[in-house]
C-alpha cells in the first residue's frame, strides 16, 4: 500500500514538475507579454496543484493537508490576480477598438 | 546502503545546483544594465538564499530571509530603482574609470576570499555555543533555540535591532519637504482600481492576519518570531493601501506612532523591571520568562509591522487638492 501510494507521489510531482518545465520554457520561448504570462500562470495553477495533490499522501496529519491544499489555493488566488494586473498593464487601450491583431503588443503571430 | 547513497548523491545534486546557480545570478546582478533589472535579480537571488538556509537546517532564517531580505527589501530596491530610472544613463555615463573599477572589483573578490577561508579553515569540530544554548534553554521556558537566544540570552541585541527600525523610518520620512509633513506616505503605485485587485486585497488579508499571528506564536517552539510574522502582517497592510481600499495614515496623525514605539518600549520596560526582580537589565525572574518573552513580542510584532509597512508607503506628501486627488 505505501508502495502504491509512493508510486502515485512519484507520478503526480513528475507530471507537475514537467509543467513547471513546460511553463519555463514558455515563458522564455512565447513571443509576447500575454502568451508569457499563460505559460506562467498554468505552470503555477497546474504544476503546483499536481505537486500539492502527489504530496498529500506523504503527511499524516489532517492539519498538514490542509496547509498544503491552502498553499494551492493561495498560489491560485494572487496568481490569478497578478495575471490579470499585468496583462491589464500591457493590453494597449486601443485594444477594443482595433482588436488584438492590430493592436501595438500583439507582434509574435500573424 | 544503495538507497542511501543515492539521497546522498541527489543532495548533492541539488546542492551543487543551488550554489552554482546563486553564483551564475550574483554575477548576472553584477553585469546587469539596468538599476532595476539588478533589483528584480536582486529578489530572485534572494529566494534561492532562502532555500539554501533551509538545505542548511536554518528554517528560521530562511524564513526572515524571504520575508525581509527578498520581499521587502526587495520592493524597496524596486521602487528606488524605479524613481532613479531617469537619471541612470546620466549617471553612468560618469561611471568610474577603469582602474578604480579594477580596484573596487579586487577588493570585493579580497573580502569574499576573505571569508570563505575563515569558513573552509575552521577547525573540526567547528567551536560552536549550541551545546551551550541547548543546556540553558528550559529556564527560558521556549521550544526554539533560536528565539531564545533572541529573547533571552541575546536580548539586548533584539532590542537595539527593533529600536533601530525607528530611526530607519526617520530617516525615510526625513527626505520629505517641509510643506509635506502634514500629508500620507506617497510612495506606494496608485495604482488604477481594479476588480481582481480589490478582491485580492479583500479576501487575502484575513488569510494573512492568521499567518502572521501563527508565525509569532509558533515563534515560541518552532521556526518563526516576531520579525517574519510582522512581514506577512505588514504585506496585508501594503496590499490594501495599494489596492486603494485604504489611504496611509497622516504622518502626524498619534495612533500609528504610538504603534511605533510600543513595542520597543514594552521591551524595554521589561527589561529595566528585571534589574529588580531579577538583578540585571533584561532579565527575566524565574518562572516568569515565557510569559514576558510571549508579551515582548506580540507587542515588537505590532511595532515592526507598522515600520516596515511605513518604510514601504514611503516620505509623506501632501495630496494635491480637488477631483485631482489621488484615489
Amino acid at each position: 500500500m505505501s508502495l502504491l501510494l509512493d508510486l502515485y507521489t512519484i507520478v503526480l510531482v513528475t507530471l507537475g514538475a514537467l509543467f513547471f518545465l513546460a511553463g519555463t520554457v514558455g515563458l522564455l520561448r512565447f513571443p509576447d507579454t500575454l502568451t508569457r504570462l499563460h505559460a506562467l500562470t498554468k505552470a503555477d495553477n497546474l504544476g503546483l496543484g499536481l505537486v500539492v495533490l502527489g504530496l498529500l499522501p506523504q503527511v499524516s496529519s489532517p492539519l498538514g493537508w490542509i496547509g498544503l491544499i491552502a498553499v494551492w489555493l493561495l498560489a491560485l488566488l494572487s496568481g490569478a490576480t497578478v495575471g490579470q494586473l499585468l496583462a491589464g498593464a500591457v493590453r494597449p487601450t486601443d485594444w477594443q477598438r482595433l482588436g488584438p491583431r492590430d493592436a501595438g503588443e500583439w507582434t509574435g503571430r500573424d | 546502503m544503495r538507497g542511501s547513497g543515492l539521497a546522498v548523491t541527489s543532495a548533492l545534486v541539488v546542492d551543487g545546483g543551488l550554489a552554482l546557480l546563486i553564483i551564475g545570478l550574483a554575477v548576472w546582478i553584477t553585469a546587469a544594465r539596468t538599476a532595476y533589472g539588478a533589483a528584480v535579480g536582486f529578489m530572485a537571488y534572494g529566494l534561492l538564499l532562502a532555500l539554501v538556509w533551509v538545505r542548511l537546517s536554518a528554517v528560521d532564517v530562511a524564513l526572515t530571509e524571504a520575508a525581509l531580505g527578498t520581499g521587502l527589501t526587495g520592493l524597496l530596491l524596486v521602487g528606488a530603482a524605479a524613481r532613479l530610472a531617469p537619471y541612470e544613463a546620466a549617471e553612468s555615463a560618469r561611471a568610474p574609470g577603469l582602474g578604480l573599477r579594477v580596484l573596487i572589483g579586487s577588493l570585493c573578490a579580497a573580502v569574499a576570499a576573505g571569508l570563505a577561508a575563515v569558513v573552509l579553515l575552521l577547525p573540526e569540530p567547528a567551536p560552536t555555543l549550541a551545546p551551550l544554548v541547548d543546556a540553558n534553554l528550559p529556564p527560558t521556558g521556549v521550544g526554539n533555540p533560536v528565539t531564545g537566544v533572541l529573547m533571552a540570552h541575546r536580548a539586548i541585541d533584539t532590542l537595539l535591532e527593533t529600536v533601530v527600525l525607528v530611526p530607519a523610518l526617520i530617516g525615510v520620512w526625513s527626505l520629505a519637504a517641509d510643506g509635506d509633513w502634514r500629508g500620507r506616505p506617497g510612495s506606494l503605485p496608485a495604482l488604477p482600481s481594479s476588480g481582481p485587485l480589490t478582491l485580492l486585497a479583500q479576501v487575502l488579508p484575513p488569510f494573512g492576519i492568521l499567518v502572521g499571528a501563527h508565525l509569532v506564536w509558533i515563534g515560541a517552539d518552532d521556526p518563526g518570531g516576531k520579525f517574519q510574522g510582522a512581514a506577512v502582517l505588514a504585506a496585508m497592510w501594503v496590499l490594501v493601501l495599494v489596492a486603494g481600499l485604504r489611504r496611509p495614515p497622516l504622518v502626524t496623525s498619534r495612533t500609528p506612532r504610538l504603534l511605533l514605539i510600543l513595542g520597543p518600549l514594552v521591551f524595554i520596560a521589561i527589561g529595566t523591571a528585571g534589574i529588580w526582580l531579577a538583578g540585571d537589565f533584561l532579565a527575566y525572574p524565574v518562572g516568569w520568562a515565557k510569559p514576558l518573552i510571549l508579551t515582548i513580542e506580540a507587542a515588537l510584532t505590532l511595532s515592526v509591522a507598522v515600520v516596515l509597512g511605513l518604510l514601504v508607503a514611503g516620505p509623506p506628501v501632501v495630496d494635491d487638492p480637488g477631483p485631482k486627488a489621488r484615489r
